[in-house]
C-alpha cells in the first residue's frame, strides 16, 4: 500500500483556487477519510475530520488561504497548509 | 496533524467500516499447478458464484465505497464471464487489479484491456529465467508470461505489474526483475512466500534464509517504488520501516472472498478457523464484514505473547498471522521468519502432523503415468 501521507512539502502557494480532484474518491472513516486516486492508484489517509471538511470546502473558496482561514481552529493554519501541500503532491487536490 | 483521535494505526487495527481493499478469488480453476499456490487451486468448484451473484457482490462493494478489488484465483481468465465481471466492476467505480499467469492473455485481450480505465494487470513470474521460474510455476510458464508481457507492451498498456513471490532461488534476481519491468514500462511487485495452500509443502525449502531476508530488506528500502502489498512488514524489525502500513490487516482492513463466496480474514488463511461467513447469506458481504464474531475478535488489540519482551514488537507487530498459523506456531508470538530468529526454537519443536492444513484443496489429482504396452 503506497501513498501513506507522511510529510508536507515547502513552496505551496496558498493564493490559488483548489478543489478535490475529480479522479479521487473520498470515503468517510472514523479517523477522517480514505482518499483513493483512480488514476495513480494511490491511497491517502486524511487523518482528521477537520481536514476532510477543509478539502470538501476548497471549491467554495476563491483561494486555499481563504478556505484555511474559514476552517475550525482545532488545528493551526500552518498544519492545514502542510496537509494541503501533501495532498496536492499526492494528487488528491488540484487547481480549479 | 495533531488530533485527539487515536493514532491512525490503532484506528486501522480496530477495523474500518469497509475493507480498504479486498482480494476476490474468482475461481479455483487454473491451467497451472504452481507449487506454492496459496489457494491450492486447480479444479473448478461447482459451487462457484454465478455471474449474477458476482454482480451482486460488486453492487455491495460499490455501496461500501471499496475503491478496488484484487482479483485472482485460480486463473481468473479461465472464467468465460471474466470481462463481463471486470467491466461491470469498473463501470461501478470499483477498480480492478487482477493477477494472471498470462497464458490466456493474447493480443486481442491485451488490446481490449488497454482501452479500459481503472484496470491493473499483475503478471505472475517467479524467476528471471525459465530455469528458475518453471520448476515453481510449471513447464512453459516462463515463455507464456513473456508473451503476455510483450502483448501488453504492444497494446500500449502502461504500468502493468510484474509480480514476484520472493523465494530462496529467485531473491538474487531482483535486479533482473527490476530491469525486465523497466524495459517494458511495467512496475515490479515483490511479495512474501507464505505457507498457505500448497505453499505449506514448499515453505521450508523455498523461504528466504536469514541473510537473504536482510539483503531483501535493504534492497526494498532503497527502492520505495517497488510494490510489496505490504507483505514484508516483519522485516521492518530490522530498522527503518518499509513503506506501507506495517500491520497485519486481516479482518481489519483486508479480507478474502473465495470463489464460492466464503469470506476469510485474509487471502492467506483459507481455513475454517478464519472463515467469517458467506456473501450468499442474508445481509451479504456487509453483514459479514461488520457483524462476524471472528472479525470482531481480530479487531481487538494484539496480544504480543512471547514477543512482549522484544524491543522491536512495535515495528513488526509479531509478523504475519497466516504464516504463524500454517507453520503451527502460536498466533501470539513471533513469525517463523522473525529477523532475530526468535521463532527458531519453537519451530524446531513442532510436530509436522499437528500443523493445520488449508480447509479447501482444489489441486488436480496427481497424474498417474499411463504406460502403453502392446500385448503379444
Amino acid at each position: 500500500m503506497r501513498g501513506v501521507l507522511i510529510a508536507a512539502t515547502a513552496s505551496f502557494e496558498t493564493d490559488r483556487a483548489l478543489r478535490l480532484s475529480p479522479q479521487v474518491g473520498l470515503r468517510p472513516e472514523p479517523f477522517g477519510a480514505l482518499a483513493y486516486h483512480f488514476d495513480s492508484r494511490r491511497l491517502v489517509f486524511l487523518k482528521s475530520q477537520e481536514l476532510v471538511e477543509l478539502v470538501q470546502a476548497l471549491s467554495r473558496h476563491r483561494t486555499a488561504a481563504d478556505a484555511v482561514s474559514a476552517a475550525p481552529s482545532t488545528h493551526s493554519p500552518a498544519s492545514y497548509i502542510a496537509a494541503l501541500a501533501s495532498l496536492e503532491e499526492a494528487g488528491v487536490i488540484c487547481e480549479q | 496533524m495533531s488530533s485527539s483521535t487515536p493514532a491512525l494505526v490503532d484506528q486501522l487495527k480496530s477495523g474500518l467500516d469497509a475493507p480498504i481493499c479486498l482480494t476476490w478469488e474468482l475461481t479455483y480453476a487454473c491451467n497451472l499447478e504452481c507449487v506454492h499456490c496459496l489457494s491450492s487451486s486447480g479444479r473448478r468448484d461447482q459451487r462457484e458464484l454465478s455471474t449474477a451473484e458476482a454482480r451482486r457482490v460488486i453492487d455491495e462493494l460499490r455501496d461500501l465505497q471499496v475503491f478496488y478489488v484484487n482479483i485472482g484465483g485460480g486463473e481468473p481468465l479461465v472464467r468465460r464471464d471474466f470481462f463481463e465481471i471486470l467491466e461491470y466492476s469498473i463501470d461501478n467505480h470499483v477498480g480492478v487489479k487482477f493477477s494472471t499467469n498470462g497464458y490466456l492473455l493474447d493480443q486481442a485481450k491485451a488490446d481490449h484491456l488497454a482501452t479500459l480505465d481503472n484496470v491493473d494487470v499483475q503478471l505472475s513470474l517467479d524467476g528471471a529465467d525459465a530455469a528458475t521460474n518453471d520448476p515453481i510455476r510449471g513447464e512453459g510458464s516462463y515463455a507464456a508470461v513473456r508473451r503476455a508481457i510483450d502483448n501488453l507492451g504492444r497494446a500500449g498498456f502502461e504500468n502493468f505489474k510484474i509480480s514476484v513471490v520472493a523465494t530462496r532461488h529467485n531473491v538474487s534476481q531482483m535486479d533482473a526483475f527490476e530491469q525486465l519491468a523497466g524495459d517494458h514500462g511495467a512496475e515490479l511487485r515483490v511479495t512474501r512466500l507464505r505457507p498457505s495452500g500448497r505453499g505449506a509443502d514448499v515453505y521450508h525449502e523455498l523461504r528466504l534464509t536469514q541473510p537473504q531476508q536482510v539483503d531483501l530488506y535493504h534492497w526494498l528500502l532503497a527502492r520505495p517504488h517497488v510494490l510489496t502489498g505490504d507483505s514484508f512488514f516483519h522485516l521492518s524489525a530490522l530498522g527503518e520501516p518499509l513503506p506501507g502500513l506495517n500491520l497485519c490487516g486481516a479482518g481489519r482492513v483486508v479480507c478474502l472472498i473465495d470463489p464460492v463466496g466464503d469470506v476469510y480474514a485474509c487471502p492467506f488463511v483459507i481455513h475454517d478457523e478464519f472463515l467469517a461467513g458467506n456473501v450468499r447469506s442474508p445481509g451479504g458481504f456487509r453483514r459479514v464484514w461488520t457483524q462476524s464474531e471472528l472479525f470482531g475478535a481480530l479487531r481487538e488489540p494484539d496480544n504480543p505473547g512471547a514477543c512482549a519482551s522484544c524491543g522491536s514488537y512495535d515495528a513488526c507487530g509479531g509478523g504475519c498471522l497466516a504464516t504463524k498459523f500454517f507453520t503451527g506456531l502460536p498466533l501470539a508470538g513471533p513469525d517463523p521468519d522473525c529477523v532475530f530468529g526468535n521463532a527458531d526454537d519453537a519451530l524446531s519443536g513442532i510436530d509436522p502432523q499437528s500443523v493445520p492444513r488449508a480447509s479447501q484443496d482444489h489441486s488436480k489429482p496427481a497424474r498417474t503415468k499411463v504406460v502403453l504396452t502392446r500385448k503379444g
